[in-house]
């Protein structure tokens, strides 16, 4: 019998070659479809009905837990009738269990935001996105918007190194991550996983190409205590589990000093990794309406505004004041990365971080 | 009454059993649930993604230095977890079943409560106790000696050795009490009659003749080590080392890759299956254990003023595997931060506000959790009894084979079972990933052969004029097995069913691979809760699992037979 493949779940090929393709459009990427009615749309009464009557939306974010949470109830109370449904997990993980899930046939989720640029090139040329352009998206700067309508960067995080004052003296406070190849920080370090969290492929992606890997193989020399999430950091510093974090997201360690934790974050002297996190509309949306007007709320100055003074997130949206004692993005020294240059790179990313962190 | 006897078989030779279509749908469905699994796991394992045949992934792997290192380090694991397990439970038995030791009763329900405690919850409870800084008994540490360092660290390969034998030492607890409460103490009194010292007896006679499920103990705890999933992957990679269990896992990343995923997980499969071999060769010469068995009670040793010490070794490992872990749980459900002191100024239901309030995912997943379990216990409950009734009462040719069937998932880790099922029906034509009933089928899988074990024991211990009886009034095998035999059976059939509902609310292994965001259940929800580092929520969670579980055990064992040593061999 001749050993003939049925239906592959994920046909490796395909994927390798949607890598390649999302590399090669570069910028002129092509919108797979237009749908109809591609101007924006506005929550009219009909639309604000339709999604009542649908009930649910469900939302699969890479967003941290309890800010993910405080959004959807800023929702519900302003949709009464509307229960959103927070599917909380990695950037990579939420590309993962999309990526199964569109892959089996299953369609399940309504609106999904991850930290990993790559994410949404890889989602939009697959025709997994809808075309969805709410009226708030007026107010975000064109950067910040996919040209075609498909997704839009709905906040704006850092990785960063950040410390906890009662275990860090004044005197050994670092200033750039070279710092922290100093033996005093042996065994004091925590970081989030790139295999993980969208955030850390990111942060690694530009700091490999900063700072070349002969720092991660010596970073890797340093015991770092290795977590998953980019959330995860800020907590374990605040449980006094570790002094300091290589990288991590700077809105929860906003979140800690909030709480009263003595959290200081470093702005680092080589450049900070910027994260953009989009969000978009999946195609095969359970939840077509519901989905919209909650998409449209994500993007609204009230949501963004709430997810900054309560979450320290950072936002594009240009009429939120950051209510948060820190420097704004363009006074930080940012390194940006590329989702196309970063995309067919993830593999290889995760297998020498691997070589130097053992997992 | 003769005429009337030959008018019933008449009429039974005319009348259409529908027992046997059922029974040949039975052994069709333990193949597939079997099969179908096992078999898309080689095909992937030995194709490449053109679907031709290949040794490629098997190349791929061994060429791997991070592979073998995995698989390495998840034997060493495996093996330590094996010989801690042995060294604790064994005396911790002879002292429960052989000796005079205050509060027997209380040390097997704690045991027993090791046992229903979810692996993953109790390396999670170590983090909060053991984590080198922030563990709250290293600040106890420091506290008491004024030193700076740390006593304990949860994230070493000891650590995780520590943290896994906590919770698979009942294994071989069980097995070697029960092996000490059927060994008759003839042998024991000859040593004594002839002059031989307590110690002499113990270490001569009484040592070699629970050898045996020592030993058979001591590979189940193994095997659950080296397939576990939870555990390492809560506690090896923090410290950056994989086992296999959760190499197999990271090779799920999207793009998946789904052949080194299968080939990795075949070495596994072998390697239970040849333990398995092992301790059944093992536990098959144990007959002679039974030698001269008259049913003489077991002889008691008086510890006398060892007493204390003794209970002293028993209260320090049951703190370590259950009253430490729990109230290291307590605090962190009740306080926001875990290393803030206990007080009424930190206390708080803030987590549990969070967990039943605010959390979208918790009602799902406890609706999911729950269904699953009771739903797998109904199921797998329902088969057993089936299976064993036509396998002891040799109701057809070849019904041996049905028990047969329903044993072989023993082999089969729960990682693996993961793997198999999601090649299997991942696949869109089935529709099958992304449903409850996926996870159905691995519990259901997962749970028959302890099931079966237990019901067939049971069933062996009833004799069959009952069922002869109902037969020859005339009543269909089905109609007989629903009437006579549940009916006697029912404190087996309740002792089964809570297992199979504890077995499914603590599994991770398989379900982490099958679950989706609509199929979610508490287990993977707090697994995914410690990936963010969210202790307090984890905490809340946990505390619930563990309440139903102790409720179910409760009502378990207010059933009588259902006594602690009825312990079964598979979680």
């Amino acid at each position: 019998m001749p050993w003939k493949m049925p239906v592959a779940p994920f046909p490796k090929a395909a994927i390798a070659s949607a890598f390649l393709l999302v590399a090669a459009c570069g910028e002129q990427a092509v919108a797979p479809e237009l749908q109809v009615g591609a101007g924006p749309y506005t929550l009219t009464p009909e639309l604000i009905e339709a999604a009542t009557a649908e009930g649910i939306v469900s939302y699969y974010s890479s967003l941290d837990l309890i800010v993910a949470e405080r959004m959807a109830a800023a929702f519900e109370e302003k949709y009464p009738g509307i229960d959103v449904r927070v599917e909380r997990a990695g950037s990579e993980r939420v590309f993962q269990r999309i990526g199964q899930e569109y892959s089996s046939g299953i369609y399940n989720a309504d609106v999904t935001d991850t930290s990993d640029a790559v994410h949404f090139a890889y989602f939009k040329n697959e025709g997994w996105l809808a075309h969805a352009v709410p009226t708030e998206f007026a107010d975000f700067p064109a950067d910040a918007k996919d040209p075609d309508g498909y997704f839009a960067a709905f906040r704006a995080d850092l990785s960063v190194i950040a410390y906890n004052e009662q275990l860090v003296s004044a005197d050994e406070v670092p200033t750039s991550f070279a710092d922290l190849l100093d033996p005093r920080w042996k065994g004091r370090m925590v970081k989030g996983h790139p295999g993980y969290s969208g955030t850390i492929m990111t942060a690694t992606y530009v700091l490999s190409e900063a700072l070349g890997w002969e720092y991660f193989a010596q970073l890797g020399q340093q015991e770092v205590m290795q977590v998953q999430s980019s959330t995860d950091p800020p907590k374990k510093l605040a449980l006094g589990e570790r002094a300091l974090q290589v990288d991590g997201n700077e809105y929860v360690a906003v979140q800690q000093q909030m709480a009263g934790v003595p959290l200081k974050i470093i702005y680092a002297t080589e450049g900070t990794p910027l994260v953009v996190g989009n969000a978009a509309i999946l195609d095969n949306a359970p939840h077509p309406n519901a989905a919209r007007l909650f998409y449209a709320f994500m993007f609204s100055q009230e949501a963004q505004q709430l997810n900054s003074d309560t979450g320290g997130v950072r936002s594009f949206h240009p009429s939120v004041v950051d209510r948060n004692n820190r420097p704004t993005l363009a006074e930080i020294n940012l390194l940006r990365s590329d989702p196309d240059e970063l995309g067919p790179r993830l593999q290889e990313i995760k297998t020498r971080y691997e070589e130097h962190f053992g997992t | 009454m003769t005429p009337k006897l030959a008018d019933i078989s008449l009429n039974r030779r005319f009348r259409f059993d529908a027992s046997r279509p059922v029974f040949a749908l039975l052994a069709l469905l333990l193949a597939i649930l079997v099969v179908f699994p096992l078999f898309w796991l080689l095909f992937y394992a030995f194709s490449d993604s053109e679907g031709s045949a290949t040794l490629a992934n098997f190349i791929a792997l061994i060429l791997d230095p991070t592979v073998l290192r995995a698989f390495g380090i998840a034997i060493l694991m495996a093996l330590g977890v094996g010989t801690l397990a042995t060294v604790v439970a064994t005396p911790m038995a002879w002292l429960v079943s052989r000796t005079d030791i205050p509060g027997r009763g209380v040390i097997r329900t704690l045991v027993l409560a090791s046992f229903v405690t979810p692996p993953f919850l109790g390396a999670i409870a170590w983090e909060i106790l053991a984590a080198p800084n922030s563990g709250v008994l290293n600040d106890l540490y420091r506290w008491v000696t004024g030193s700076d360092g740390a006593l304990l660290n949860i994230y070493t390969f000891q650590g995780l050795i520590f943290a896994i034998a906590c919770y698979t030492f009942p294994y071989v607890f069980t097995l070697v009490a029960n092996a000490l409460d059927r060994i008759p103490s003839d042998l024991e009194d000859a040593s004594a009659i002839l002059g031989a010292k307590w110690s002499t007896t113990l270490r001569k006679v009484t040592f070699p003749l629970v050898l045996p499920a020592m030993l058979a103990g001591s590979l189940i705890a193994l095997l659950q080590a080296l397939t576990l999933f939870g555990s390492p992957a809560i506690l090896a990679l923090p410290s950056g080392f994989h086992v296999i269990t959760t190499k197999i896992w990271s090779y799920f990343q999207f793009p998946p890759q789904l052949g080194l995923a299968a080939s990795a997980a075949i070495p596994l499969l072998l390697i239970t299956i040849f333990l398995l071999r092992g301790q059944k060769w093992i536990l098959g010469r144990k007959g002679y254990t039974v030698l001269g068995g008259k049913g003489t009670a077991a002889r008691v040793t008086h510890l006398g003023k060892m007493k204390w010490p003794a209970l002293g070794m028993v209260g320090f490992v049951l703190s370590l595997t259950v009253v430490l872990p729990y109230a290291a749980l307590m605090k962190a459900a009740f306080t926001r931060n875990i290393s803030e002191p206990l007080n009424f100024a930190s206390l708080t239901l803030q987590n549990f506000n969070f967990v039943f309030f605010e959390f979208s995912a918790t009602r799902l997943a406890m609706w999911n959790t729950f269904l699953l379990g009771i739903l797998s216990a109904t199921v797998v409950t329902g088969l057993v009894v089936i299976i064993s009734y036509v396998v002891i009462r040799r109701s057809f040719a070849g019904s041996a084979f049905l028990g047969t069937l329903a044993t072989t998932p023993i082999a089969i880790p729960g990682i693996v079972l993961g793997v198999g099922l999601f090649l299997s029906y991942a696949n869109p034509s089935f529709m099958l990933y992304g449903t409850i009933w996926i996870l159905l089928i691995a519990f259901v899988t997962l749970g028959l052969p302890a099931g079966y074990q237990q019901m067939s024991s049971a069933m062996s211990s009833v004799h069959s004029d009952l069922e002869d009886a109902s037969r020859i009034f005339g009543a269909s095998r089905l109609k007989t097995i629903w009437l006579i035999t549940t009916p006697l059976l029912r404190t087996s059939i309740v002792a089964t069913w809570c297992f199979v509902f504890i077995a499914t609310i603590r599994e991770l292994s398989a379900t982490i691979l099958l679950t989706t965001a609509n199929t979610k259940l508490v287990s993977v929800l707090i697994y995914d809760l410690n990936e963010s580092g969210n202790l307090g929520a984890i905490s809340v969670l946990g505390i619930m699992l563990l309440s139903v579980s102790f409720v179910v055990v409760f009502i378990a064992n207010k059933v009588p037979l259902m006594s602690s040593n009825r312990l079964p061999l598979r979680g």
